[in-house]
């Protein structure tokens, strides 16, 4: 069913008897041109552009639990294009335009807010930093206005100018950045695949990669083998067991990122608003809830929940730039596990294994990258060359030390990231 | 979490600095290989469980750790000096 204002009224009035799943439970069959393993955004928007795309349906995406119960389903929501370094500015100025007519592509609304996002920066040598960022993103065709004080003082009034230690001297204003229903992401870009022929296997664990002289041949599933041309891998949060299943060890270290969500208030914060001196970003949810997060809690862990320290930092950074927001109750934290790579940025590339692809390695930011990573991961799989805007992603950079995107300039070391 | 500090006790987190897996104690020889500096430098085991770590004691007594524990639950082992690695298998 083609969604629309009409069915809306259509079904109100027939008693709502006509609306049906959004997308089919399908057994696995026995073969499969091409197996994606993950049922995350990632994986789900790889799905949708291989069929959409490329023409390719033969395509199972195996979940080991639900569709976008992973990182998609718990993160912080922010979509945004405000990168500098080659490799990241074009790939993520490309997936944000992809974000900008993703809700008329997929016929489901993504919720896609364009409320604009402002980093603040605290010193003369941070406003260079922006300034110099922001020249980046308009030369990458994107959007930046340089704030003074008194710019950021006029659209965000509620913040504590007075700070002592960190006082705010402006703010990098990026507009098209903004929020998206994360859910409804991954449930858009599942129904269009599902639509296409693709088939979403859910409960299905994959358990071992059969290869072959060099080439893959199938997969070992907790619902049975399957013969299988080309398999990507893309399961953020496990990539290093995923891919040991492959032999191949990789520049991957996880983390957990926690984030918060307060009781749903009016409308309050109109922005995201970030605030790198003290380590907090925060948004509003279409719902209210206050939605806050901070830096990672720095170390390995698959624990998908974090420790006190963290949780203290990142509130008392938020109760300094905006006190207003000290009565708000607090309704929940979760941490998500990230794939963290030495650089901080991502890998979508073949690996020395024929038939076998590999997109992992998303960091923190793996949410604004849903459309521009399944757009290129898609074009890797099905004509076996890199999309151009993802073509720096390489797994071999850190053997090389070409091309590596060290974007927040800490050096490209696990414990930097 | 908690860090049993071999020379301090058990100790909060906050006083220790993670710097990552034990693989960083095994490092090449000057003149190795550049496929082994990779190795040691980026490639990681990353193992969901148990795991050894380092840990660096900067608010207490100074002393790099070599502490054990589940990555997947929190828990945590124990601690060892990283100079005694050897000697804690």
């Amino acid at each position: 069913m083609r969604y629309s204002g009409w069915q809306v009224l259509a079904q109100g009035l027939t008693g709502n008897r006509g609306w049906h799943p959004a997308w089919r439970s399908p057994d696995p069959r026995p073969d499969y041109d091409i197996v994606l393993i993950g049922g995350g955004g990632h994986g789900l928007a790889t799905a949708f552009y291989l069929a959409k795309e490329h023409g390719l349906t033969n395509v199972a995406v195996l979940e080991k639990g639900y569709l976008g119960g992973g990182n998609v389903g718990r993160n912080t929501t922010i979509v945004r294009a405000n990168y500098m370094l080659p490799g990241n500015s074009e790939f993520y100025s490309h997936s944000l335009k992809l974000w900008e007519k993703l809700s008329g592509e997929l016929n489901y609304n993504v919720m896609h807010s364009q409320r604009g996002i402002i980093n603040l920066f605290h010193s003369d040598g941070q406003r260079d930093a922006y300034a110099r960022r922001g020249n980046a993103m308009i030369n990458q065709g994107d959007d930046a206005i340089l704030l003074d004080r008194e710019g950021v003082r006029q659209i965000l009034p509620y913040l504590n100018f007075d700070q002592t230690r960190f006082p705010i001297y402006g703010g990098l204003w990026h507009k098209r950045g903004g929020t998206a229903r994360h859910d409804a992401v991954a449930w858009g870009y599942a129904r269009g695949a599902d639509r296409r022929g693709v088939d979403l296997i859910q409960n299905c664990e994959v358990t071992g990669i059969d290869i072959e002289a060099g080439r893959v041949r199938g997969v070992q599933t907790t619902r049975g083998a399957i013969r299988v041309k080309k398999v990507g891998i893309v399961v953020a949060g496990r990539s290093s067991q995923v891919a040991a299943m492959a032999g191949l060890r990789l520049p991957i270290e996880s983390h957990i990122l926690q984030a918060f969500v307060t009781e749903g208030l009016k409308p309050a914060i109109d922005h995201v608003v970030t605030y790198g001196m003290g380590h907090f970003y925060i948004s509003q949810s279409d719902k209210g809830g206050l939605v806050f997060g901070g830096d990672l809690d720095f170390y390995a862990s698959y624990a998908a929940r974090g420790n006190l320290p963290m949780a203290e930092h990142v509130m008392e950074a938020g109760m300094t730039l905006m006190p207003m927001i000290g009565k708000a109750k607090l309704l929940r934290s979760w941490g998500g596990i990230m794939d963290m790579s030495p650089d901080g940025s991502p890998i979508i590339d073949k690996t020395g294994i024929e038939g076998l692809y590999l997109n992992c390695g998303w960091c923190y930011g793996g949410f604004k990258a849903v459309p521009g990573s399944g757009y290129s991961f898609a074009h890797l799989i099905a004509q076996d060359r890199p999309h151009a805007p993802a073509a720096r992603f390489r797994l071999d950079r850190f053997a090389t030390g070409h091309g590596l995107m060290d974007e927040e300039g800490t050096g490209s070391q696990h414990n930097l990231h | 979490m908690h860090i049993p500090c071999p020379l301090c006790g058990e100790r909060d987190i906050r006083e220790f600095t993670y710097k990552g897996h034990e693989t960083y104690l095994a490092r090449p020889a000057a003149g190795s290989a550049q496929p082994l500096w990779d190795d040691y430098l980026h490639n990681r085991e990353n193992p969901a469980g148990r795991t050894r770590d380092l840990w660096f004691h900067g608010q207490g007594c100074g002393a790099w750790l070599l502490v054990t524990r589940d990555t997947v639950t929190h828990q945590v082992l124990g601690a060892h000096l990283s100079r005694e690695a050897d000697d804690a298998g």
